[in-house]
C-alpha cells in the first residue's frame, strides 16, 4: 500500500507519517503542494492519498477535483486532514468526493478510524 | 461658521466691491477690463478653496509619514509591513525548528521504551518457568545473564530517556520568543490600523472639500459580490471562534454528524 502524503507544512507531513508508520503503513511518500502531488499522482501507483486542504499553489480541493476528474485516478481514496472548518467546506468536499475528513487537531485514534473506515469501504 | 460659509462671505464682499466697476466696464464695452475683473472675482472664490485643499494635502503627508511607507522619509528601514513579516516568518521557523526537534526526540526514545517492554515480556516467560522450577542449572545461569543484560541495559536507557524528556520540555522555549515577537506584531498591526483610520478620516475631507458624495454601502456590496464570485472555496486556516460560530464546526464528532446526515 503506497501513500501520498500533501502538506505545506513540514512538521505536519512528518506526524502523519510517523502515524501511518505506527498504523503499519511503511511506503510513504510526501509532496508539498497540489501542483507536486498531481504528477507524482499520475505517475505513481499510489493507493492512497492523505491531503491538506490551504496549499499555496493547487488547494487540497482543486487537488481533489483533479484526482477524480482523471479517468486513471478517480477511484483513489481521499481522506482531507486539515484546520479548514467551516460547513460549506465539509459539505463541498463531499460533493467533490472525498472519502474521508479529519479535522485539525486530531488525534490518532481519529486518523486510525478514518482510514480504516475508508479501506472497510473500498474492499466491501 | 465653517469653510465653506467664510468662503461664501469673503465671496460676497468681493463682489459687493467690484460690483459698481464691473458694471460700468460692461456698460461701456470694456470688455478687457471686465474680463480682468471676473478673473479676479474667481481668484477671490477659490482662494478659500485652495487654503483647505493646501491644509488637507499637508495633513496628508503627514499621514503618509506616520505610517512609514515613504522610504525616502525612514531613510531607507523597511516599512513596518516588512518588519511584521519578518517577524512572522522568524516565529514559523522557529515553532518548525521546535516541532521537529521535539518529534527527534520522541523518535530516539521511542526505540529504548520498545526495547524494555519488549525484553520484560520475553524475560517474564522465562521467569514464569523458573517459578515453576520448571529451568535446568544451564538454563538458569542463561536466563541470570539475561536479567543481568537487562538490567545494566534498563538502567542506561533510563537515564537516557530522562536525559531525552529535559531536552523536550527545554525545546519548548520558542513559545516565549515567538510569543514576544507575536506581541509586537499586534502592537505594529494596532499602530497601521489607527494610522490608515486617519488616512479614511481625511478621505471623507477631500469629499467635503471637493463637494463629492460617494455611498459607502454600494461600494462595500460591490466589493463583497466581486469577492463571492472570485473565490467561492478560498479557506479561512484555523478557526478561532469555533464555539460560538453557527457555520464552523466545533471538533471531529461535529464533522461526523453533518457527513452522515448527509448520507456521506
Amino acid at each position: 500500500m503506497k501513500i501520498l502524503i500533501v502538506d505545506d507544512f513540514s512538521t505536519m507531513r512528518r506526524i502523519i507519517k510517523n502515524l501511518l508508520r505506527d498504523l503499519g503503513f511503511t511506503n510513504t511518500a510526501e509532496a508539498d503542494d497540489g501542483t507536486t502531488a498531481l504528477p507524482m499522482l499520475k505517475s505513481g501507483s499510489f493507493d492512497f492519498l492523505v491531503t491538506d486542504w490551504n496549499m499555496p499553489g493547487m488547494s487540497g480541493i482543486d487537488l481533489l477535483r483533479a484526482v477524480r476528474a482523471d479517468d486513471r485516478l478517480k477511484h483513489l481514496p481521499v481522506l482531507m486532514v486539515t484546520a479548514e472548518a467551516k460547513r460549506d467546506q465539509i459539505i463541498e468536499a463531499a460533493q467533490a468526493g472525498v472519502n474521508g475528513y479529519v479535522v485539525k487537531p486530531f488525534t490518532a485514534q481519529v486518523l486510525k478510524e478514518k482510514i480504516e473506515k475508508i479501506f472497510e469501504r473500498v474492499n466491501g | 461658521m465653517t469653510q465653506a460659509d467664510q468662503s461664501l462671505a469673503e465671496f460676497e464682499a468681493t463682489l459687493r466691491a467690484h460690483a459698481p466697476q464691473l458694471i460700468e466696464s460692461l456698460q461701456q464695452g470694456r470688455f478687457d477690463e471686465a474680463t480682468q475683473m471676473f478673473n479676479e472675482l474667481n481668484q477671490a472664490r477659490n482662494h478659500g478653496l485652495y487654503q483647505e485643499v493646501g491644509k488637507l494635502t499637508r495633513e496628508l503627508h503627514n499621514a503618509i509619514v506616520k505610517l512609514e511607507m515613504d522610504t525616502c522619509a525612514t531613510g531607507g528601514d523597511p516599512s513596518p509591513i516588512t518588519d511584521a513579516t519578518d517577524r512572522l516568518s522568524y516565529v514559523v521557523e522557529m515553532t518548525e525548528k521546535a516541532a521537529n526537534r521535539t518529534m527527534d526526540l520522541v523518535e530516539e526514545s521511542a526505540p529504548l521504551v520498545n526495547f524494555v517492554s519488549y525484553e520484560a515480556q520475553s524475560l517474564t516467560a522465562d521467569w514464569q518457568r523458573f517459578m515453576r522450577r520448571d529451568m535446568n542449572a544451564e538454563q538458569f545461569r542463561d536466563l541470570v545473564k539475561r536479567i543481568d543484560h537487562f538490567l545494566q541495559r534498563s538502567m542506561n536507557d533510563g537515564s537516557q530517556l530522562s536525559q531525552n524528556l529535559s531536552e523536550i520540555m527545554l525545546a519548548q522555549d520558542f513559545q516565549d520568543l515567538t510569543g514576544q515577537v507575536i506581541k509586537r506584531v499586534t502592537r505594529l498591526i494596532t499602530e497601521l490600523e489607527s494610522n490608515l483610520l486617519n488616512l479614511v478620516l481625511m478621505a471623507g475631507q477631500v469629499d467635503r472639500v471637493a463637494g463629492i458624495q460617494h455611498d459607502r454601502e454600494a461600494m462595500r456590496l460591490e466589493q463583497e459580490t466581486k469577492k463571492q464570485e472570485k473565490q467561492p472555496s478560498n479557506g479561512e486556516g484555523p478557526q478561532m471562534h469555533a464555539d460560538i460560530r453557527e457555520d464552523v464546526v466545533s471538533g471531529q464528532d461535529d464533522v461526523d454528524d453533518l457527513l452522515s446526515s448527509l448520507g456521506f
